[in-house]
């Protein structure tokens, strides 16, 4: 029995391998400067890289940001701070549903909002979408790390004669920044890969981004549409694509993970 | 009550009151917007639009038959495999392992979890789909092939593809909250198994699985939700052809895969709502699902913090 | 409540009338009334959930800050009553500081901000004032030898006693008239507890102090007057020395006398 139950973990375990040894083994040799510098080249040329798709996902992520965050921390913050009336029951139930609704379904929701009064594709339609997955993320982190907090930092505060909003801010929110910040990282790590709600909002680009309301690449979805390709060249870029990606969202999660080992004790 | 609040923190209250609401509204614009699109389909199609099995964008005819039968199987199918190896890894890292294994266990399948999606397709249509018309698909024919599932030539993408590589991604999500879970059930009832003499195993079968049906039933649940609505890999190795096939080697679509392949360059107005219909029906049945599942382990969270 | 009378108090600062209190439907306080004699330490005991810590924390308006709280009658600061209509809580608090039973320096804050915060939030600007105000808060709290070398460290770093000190000298930053304590020693060592009460006796040259304690020693040892409470009612209010030689009422003489509690 105990045999079976290993059997388990090394069956679960045994896809991260697989992927990981892949993604190096097949990205490594297109991993240099040219693939953070240049633009893809046209099929049969050798070279190229996929530098428009990496500053076109920076700048969708700080679109995202820009909204996601504020919004996503605020949240969190109505959560533990006025977390026990009615509306903040519903509110939170409803976080967690807005985590749950599938990124696709939130593409076609930007592309309503945007796309089609714009008449275009546009870096706002996929940073808007990146935003609202952001949301519930940045929101759940935020509270749970604010509650943390012992009330009883919060009373003194009160006791001192601070008020309800400035203890909230100086003192707890302050006081866990660098929670908050893994909160913002976890953010950053699920929208990083997003790929779907693209699709049809920031469409893709084999161009430098060049203003907001125009279609913008993206690393993700430069990936996918560089796999289903039929070309030798484009998948080994892919592969770069994806390395990078992995090691990108890898090392938002390790970071995260330390700071929430270093948080964890400091919490009495 | 007499409390005459200070303004400040009664700004900051409505403030954040204000975010709070519009996120709250968020879902409802969502829903709004994905109605509003599907109108002419639902006006046109009706609730026929579910049972008819042709999706055929040239002739615009759209029926939802086929991707919510792609969606079922795989997802289906997906659950079947995922479900007993997540219980078994969450029982492993929770019952079993040495403390420092389980947290290095614990974190590898946390990162599984973080890979992006696209990264899983990519892997899926140069790795695991090779693997399976090669080596799977033969052998399960030529073992199996009097079953209809097996039949078929071995194309490797289809919908035994996007089966395994659902289970893959939901494995970590089921693992994850199971593992709560379990961590839930008070040590005193594991202690109390072992003193009526029971094994190692036995302990886990009585005090610790019997106790977390519905969480377990709510942490396949939250799953399969996840399942359902998994566009990238999916799109990616399943074929993209709106038929139903008996065959599980056939390639097939999902309700998910249908969108993200057509959205962008659909043919027409009619296309495109058809489309919006389809998330539509996506959207309330995630919605659903994550209604029970999330209340199912709230409430057996909320029981044992009453009983213990 | 009749013992209550017997007291002479010749300045009042700080006067409960009729104070009643409810955590949602439970009666906490019923219709206590107690009056606060100026620069003087009022001992507050009881067995534990007599409501003495709910009667302090509805001293400076902190009861209603708990979900589903409320607070009826009057608590007059030298005269003006903290309840009345549109008194700012916040500026009450800013008069009527506050010690609790766990040391509770502001986590992410330096010593010398967590005595400073109060002065800044209140608007005070002035760089060499703040030092100087912090430095003389400090050594009213007896901790300024111990800390002037270190004023950059954050205020976890000190141990469980200095910490208290430091909350002591946060309250004392912003110069209020009165000091509330709910068990300020419970969670401290015996030569910790010895400093705070050192400290506080000292204290009320300049302050009044209002004290809860569930160590009678301690009470009889600093108070000068001391309230005994029992399941939300005040039982016995009396001159400390008479009220543990010669308590009139036969659950106080019970209590002091180790017979429940």
């Amino acid at each position: 029995m105990v045999g079976l139950l290993i059997g388990c973990a090394i069956l679960a375990l045994f896809p991260l391998f697989s992927v990981f040894l892949y993604v190096c083994q097949q990205g490594l040799p297109g991993l240099h400067v040219n693939f953070f510098t240049s633009l893809p080249k046209p099929v049969g040329e050798v070279g190229g890289g996929m530098a428009n798709a990496v500053l076109g996902s920076l700048i969708l992520i700080t679109l995202a940001s820009l909204i996601g965050i504020p919004v996503g921390i605020a949240t969190g913050v109505y959560l533990s701070e006025y977390g026990k009336t009615k509306l903040s029951m519903i509110l939170r139930f409803c976080t967690e549903l807005l985590a749950g609704v599938p990124s696709i379904i939130i593409g076609i929701f930007a592309y309503s909002l945007f796309v089609i009064p714009m008449g275009r594709f546009s870096s706002y339609a996929g940073g808007a979408a990146l935003a609202v997955i952001m949301i519930p993320t940045v929101a759940r982190t935020t509270e749970e790390l604010l509650k943390l907090v012992p009330v009883h930092i919060r009373e003194a505060g009160l006791a001192l004669g601070i008020s309800r909003w400035k203890v909230t801010l100086i003192i707890v929110l302050r006081g866990s920044l660098s929670g908050i910040m893994t909160g913002v990282m976890l953010g950053l790590a699920r929208v990083t890969g997003e790929t779907a709600p693209l699709l049809f909002t920031a469409l893709g680009s084999q161009y430098w981004p060049r203003s907001l309301d125009q279609p913008i690449a993206s690393l993700p979805v430069q990936i996918y549409t560089y796999a289903i390709s039929p070309f030798e060249e484009w998948h080994q870029q892919a592969w770069t694509g994806a390395l990078v990606l992995v090691l990108f969202v890898f090392i938002l999660n390790l970071t995260t993970r330390m700071i929430l080992k270093r948080h964890a004790p400091a919490k009495d | 009550m007499r409390r005459e609040a200070h303004l400040g923190d009664r700004i900051f209250y409505l403030l954040l009151n204000g975010v709070a609401l519009s996120v709250l509204m968020l879902l409802g614009a969502i829903a709004w917007q994905l109605i509003h699109l599907s109108l002419p389909a639902i006006h046109k199609f009706g609730f026929g639009f579910f049972s008819s099995t042709n999706w055929d964008p040239v002739q615009e005819v759209f029926g939802a038959g086929p991707v919510i039968f792609g969606t079922l199987v795989s997802s289906g199918l997906a659950l079947l495999i995922a479900a007993p190896i997540s219980v078994g890894v969450a029982l492993f890292l929770n019952e079993l392992a040495p403390r420092r294994l389980a947290e290095a266990v614990g974190f590898l399948v946390e990162m599984l979890a973080a890979i992006p999606s696209v990264v899983y397709g990519l892997w899926g249509i140069f790795v695991l789909a090779p693997f399976l018309r090669i080596t799977v698909e033969p052998w399960l024919s030529g073992h199996f092939g009097w079953l209809p599932l097996f039949r078929g030539a071995p194309y490797g993408v289809g919908m035994l593809a996007a089966a395994l590589i659902l289970a893959m991604m939901i494995t970590p999500t089921i693992a994850a909250i199971c593992k709560e879970v379990f961590r839930a059930v008070p040590q005193s009832q594991r202690e109390a198994a072992r003193a009526l003499g029971a094994t190692k195993w036995e302990t886990m079968r009585l005090a610790v699985l019997e106790s977390s049906h519905s969480g377990i039933l709510g942490a396949v649940i939250l799953g399969l939700a996840r399942a359902l609505g998994e566009t990238m890999a999916v799109t990616m190795v399943i074929g993209n052809r709106a038929e139903i096939a008996a065959s599980l080697f056939a390639p097939g679509q999902t309700m998910a895969s249908v969108i993200a392949n057509e959205y962008a360059e659909a043919s027409g107005d009619l296309h495109l709502s058809a489309l919006a219909f389809v998330g539509l029906a996506l959207f309330a049945v995630s919605f659903a699902i994550n209604s029970v599942a999330r209340i199912l382990v709230w409430r057996l969270n909320r029981n044992r913090g009453r009983d213990f | 409540m009749s013992g209550t009378r017997d007291i002479v108090i010749t300045q009042t600062i700080l006067d409960a009338k009729n104070i009643n209190a409810w955590f949602g439907s439970v009666h906490a306080i019923r219709d206590i009334s107690l009056p606060v004699e100026k620069n003087t330490v009022t001992a507050m005991i009881g067995p534990s959930g007599c409501g003495k810590s709910t009667f302090l924390r509805c001293l400076n308006r902190l009861h209603e800050e708990v979900a589903g709280a409320r607070v009826e009658g009057q608590v007059l600061l030298s005269g003006e009553d903290i309840y009345g209509p549109g008194t700012d809580p916040v500026a009450i608090r800013r008069k009527i500081g506050m010690v609790f039973q766990k040391p509770n320096p502001f986590p992410s804050m330096s010593i010398f901000n967590n005595v400073a915060v109060g002065l800044r939030l209140a608007g005070m600007g002035n760089k060499a004032l703040l030092a100087e105000t912090v430095e003389k808060s400090l050594k009213q709290a007896a901790l300024w030898n111990e800390v002037k070398d270190k004023l950059k460290a954050p205020g976890t770093s000190l141990s469980g006693g200095q910490q208290q000190r430091l909350c002591v000298a946060r309250a004392l930053a912003v110069n209020p008239p009165v000091l509330l304590m709910d068990e300020p020693t419970s969670a401290l060592d015996p030569i910790s507890t010895a400093k705070i009460e050192e400290l506080l006796i000292e204290l009320k040259k300049e302050v009044t102090v209002v004290i809860v304690t569930h160590n009678m020693q301690q009470a009889a040892r600093i108070s000068d007057r001391t309230a005994f409470f029992l399941l939300g009612e005040l039982i016995e209010y009396d001159d400390t020395s008479r009220l543990f030689t010669n308590p009139r009422d036969k659950r106080t003489e019970d209590y002091i006398t180790g017979r429940f509690g």
